[in-house]
């Protein structure tokens, strides 16, 4: 198993560093840095400008090759990315960023997910009862409501609810309050309601998803012969129901996380501009504006190794759901 | 629905019945086996959710090209005597704070991404049509390469891909925001079809006309593409959702459709920063949107029942 695990690893190793390598080149041919010092007053000389862009690494006049080729070089031998159009560390800023996108990510997804699979398999087992077709058609809605919506409606439904509350019941601007200052637990405590929004925003459309996948592959595997035997032999309902059918209706959900994953990863990045965190999603939209190849380059070589961490950990759920993948 | 109900809604009356005239008293004969599409329609129009989404769609699309019309006000004219107003009789959704209507910005707004969509959605299942069955009909080499392809652009998430290439069709007129869109949306489809042409390659009716020499472009579009059609009408419908979500997303955060232009996700945008003050200025384009997108959807699944009844069906 672990040779297994370690030959996908390898591969999307490999795919997630060309996609990288791609991105650069795309976002090399895609921005141009030097226009914004062009449009400065009063205008730096042209000797300024591919001074500025030849210490960022981005002058347009080398060859898109080689500026991948330092770029790569630099990040193997020194672990540098790079600086950014505004003369910070792209590595700093990765790592300043990286927590709170991660937080919601991490929360948002795991939640998103326990909650659609319960939902789903609850769908299946209740097929077309009142309570599967709320849950199917509250799916629908969610698919049919871009992530940006779900997250200023969720902004004015708090809103109403504050007003009717009378007091600041749920903060959503931000990732914590301004000036707050008390223990830990207070800090604490203050960062998770500002999480609160986005993370339910997140859950639901993780939820959404999941819980139409796994409904359809549980009423494959309830209708398969060895539920049945299973039932034959004596064992109750419910057991039936989870040992012999959850588990193996999690087995193509396993590689649905994965492809899914994209889509929790960009709704994120939504979420987070909406509710003013100072995430890599931030960076990542800044990076576009400014015309900053190198927090371009820097913020899609995050998001490859993020990938590359989900499909490794699919493919580890895959072989540990499934014995026929071990041998 | 149990199977039984199943065979006869399907299948009209599959039951022999006696033919009528005295002439030929003994001879049985069942009725004329319907046709795949026919039978496909047939269980679509008998769903409820097929109605409904067809219905809201066909009053949406009759509403953004007539709405105009029968409306007084403009999409870019003020009002200065009815600045930031809520829904009147005069401006039934309210007005932005300098004057402009907001229901004639909505439904201009709405023409443009169901245009964006309704080009969009097909282009990529039709980018995924192509690719896919001549990976999956050819084979060796070629399969692999497309297949790495494929694989590689899923890597990143179309959004940021999208986001990464907004620069290029800056100043580029929408439609080549509609081709991006379209040209990142095929690869899941494109895998799908992929396998369902390995599995259509090797029958009779293919390998026959493969040995009397049909040309492949021939095969593909004569046996491989109309046996996986249904799975492809599916896939253009929820296309058409997905680049429309694609496009109101990149319009939201300034990479897509940019003024003069209007998309619903512009109008979203500059109605973000008053959503809580002044709602109207949001909930209106929001709910015009999903609407729309909730009634494709509706649509799609009820497609994607009627082509594979056994998905979702419990056999119990």
């Amino acid at each position: 198993m672990a040779f297994y695990i370690f030959r996908r690893f390898v591969n999307y190793f490999i795919l997630s560093a060309i996609a990288t390598c791609l991105a650069y080149v795309v976002a090399s041919l895609a921005l141009d840095p030097a226009s914004k010092y062009y449009g400065r007053n009063p205008q730096p000389s042209q000797q300024t400008i591919t001074n500025i862009l030849n210490g960022l690494g981005v002058n347009p006049d080398v060859p898109v090759l080689e500026r991948l080729w330092n770029w790569i070089v630099n990040l193997v031998v020194h672990g540098s990315l790079g600086n950014t159009v505004g003369g910070t560390s792209v590595v700093d800023q990765i790592v300043s960023r990286s927590g709170v996108s991660l937080r919601l990510l991490l929360i948002g997804s795991v939640i998103g997910a326990i909650v659609g699979v319960t939902l789903g398999v609850w769908g299946a087992v209740r097929q077309y009862k009142f309570s599967d077709q709320v849950v199917t058609y509250g799916s629908y809605l969610v698919f049919a409501t871009p992530t940006f919506v779900i997250g200023v409606l969720l902004m004015i439904g708090a809103t109403a609810l504050n007003g009717a509350a009378g007091m600041q019941l749920i903060n959503f601007t931000g990732e914590y309050s301004a000036g707050l200052s008390g223990s830990w637990w207070d800090l604490t405590a203050d960062r998770a309601v500002h999480l609160l929004l986005p993370t339910v925003a997140l859950v639901l459309i993780g939820a959404a998803g999941y819980s139409r996948y796994q409904r359809s592959v549980m009423l494959d595997v309830l209708s398969a012969d060895y539920i049945r035997t299973a039932r034959a032999k004596g064992r109750s309902r419910n057991a039936a129901l989870v040992r012999h059918g959850v588990r193996v209706a999690l087995i193509p959900m396993s590689t649905f996380f994965a492809y899914s994953f994209g889509t929790l990863v960009s709704g994120s990045i939504m979420l987070e501009i909406v509710f003013s965190f100072h995430g890599m999603g931030e960076f990542t939209l800044n990076a576009i504006t400014q015309s900053d190849i190198n927090a371009v380059a820097g913020s899609t070589l995050f998001l490859a190794v993020l990938v590359l961490f989900s499909s490794t950990l699919s493919e580890v759920l895959y072989a540990a759901l499934d014995p026929r993948v071990r041998n | 629905m149990s199977l039984l109900e199943e065979t006869n809604a399907a299948g009209g009356t599959p039951v022999a019945t006696p033919a009528p005239g005295p002439a030929t008293p003994d001879v049985i004969r069942s009725a004329k086996p319907l046709s795949r599409g026919r039978l496909i329609w047939r269980r679509l129009t008998q769903t409820s959710r097929f109605w409904a989404g067809a219905i809201a769609i066909a009053v949406i699309l009759l509403w953004a090209i007539l709405g105009p019309l029968l409306y007084p006000y403009d999409a870019t004219g003020r009002d200065p005597l009815n600045m930031g107003l809520g829904p009147t009789q005069l401006h039934w959704f309210g007005t932005n704070n300098i004057g402009q209507d907001l229901y004639a910005q909505t439904l201009v707004g709405l023409q443009k991404s169901i245009v964006i969509g309704l080009i969009a959605g097909p282009l990529g299942t039709l980018i995924a049509a192509v690719v896919g069955s001549v990976a999956g009909y050819l084979g060796g080499v070629v399969d692999r390469v497309l297949v790495w392809c494929i694989n590689l652009l899923l890597v990143l998430p179309s959004f940021i891909l999208l986001v990464i290439l907004s620069p290029l069709f800056k100043g580029l007129s929408w439609v080549f925001l509609t081709i991006f869109i379209a040209g990142f949306s095929w690869m899941i489809m494109a895998q799908v079809v992929r396998s369902q042409t390995r599995s259509l390659r090797d029958r009779d009716f293919v390998k026959a006309a493969r040995y009397m020499g049909v040309p492949m472009p021939t095969i593909l579009g004569r046996h491989i593409i109309p046996n996986i059609a249904s799975l492809l009408i599916i896939d253009a419908t929820l296309g058409v959702v997905a680049s429309i979500l694609a496009e109101t997303g990149l319009s939201y955060f300034g990479f897509g459709i940019r003024a003069p232009d209007v998309s619903l996700g512009t109008l979203l945008a500059e109605g973000t920063s008053a959503a809580v003050t002044r709602p109207w200025l949001f909930v209106f384009p929001a709910g015009v949107l999903i609407l729309t997108l909730f009634a494709v959807s509706l649509i799609g699944d009820a497609l994607r029942d009627a082509v594979d009844p056994t998905s979702g069906v419990n056999r119990d």
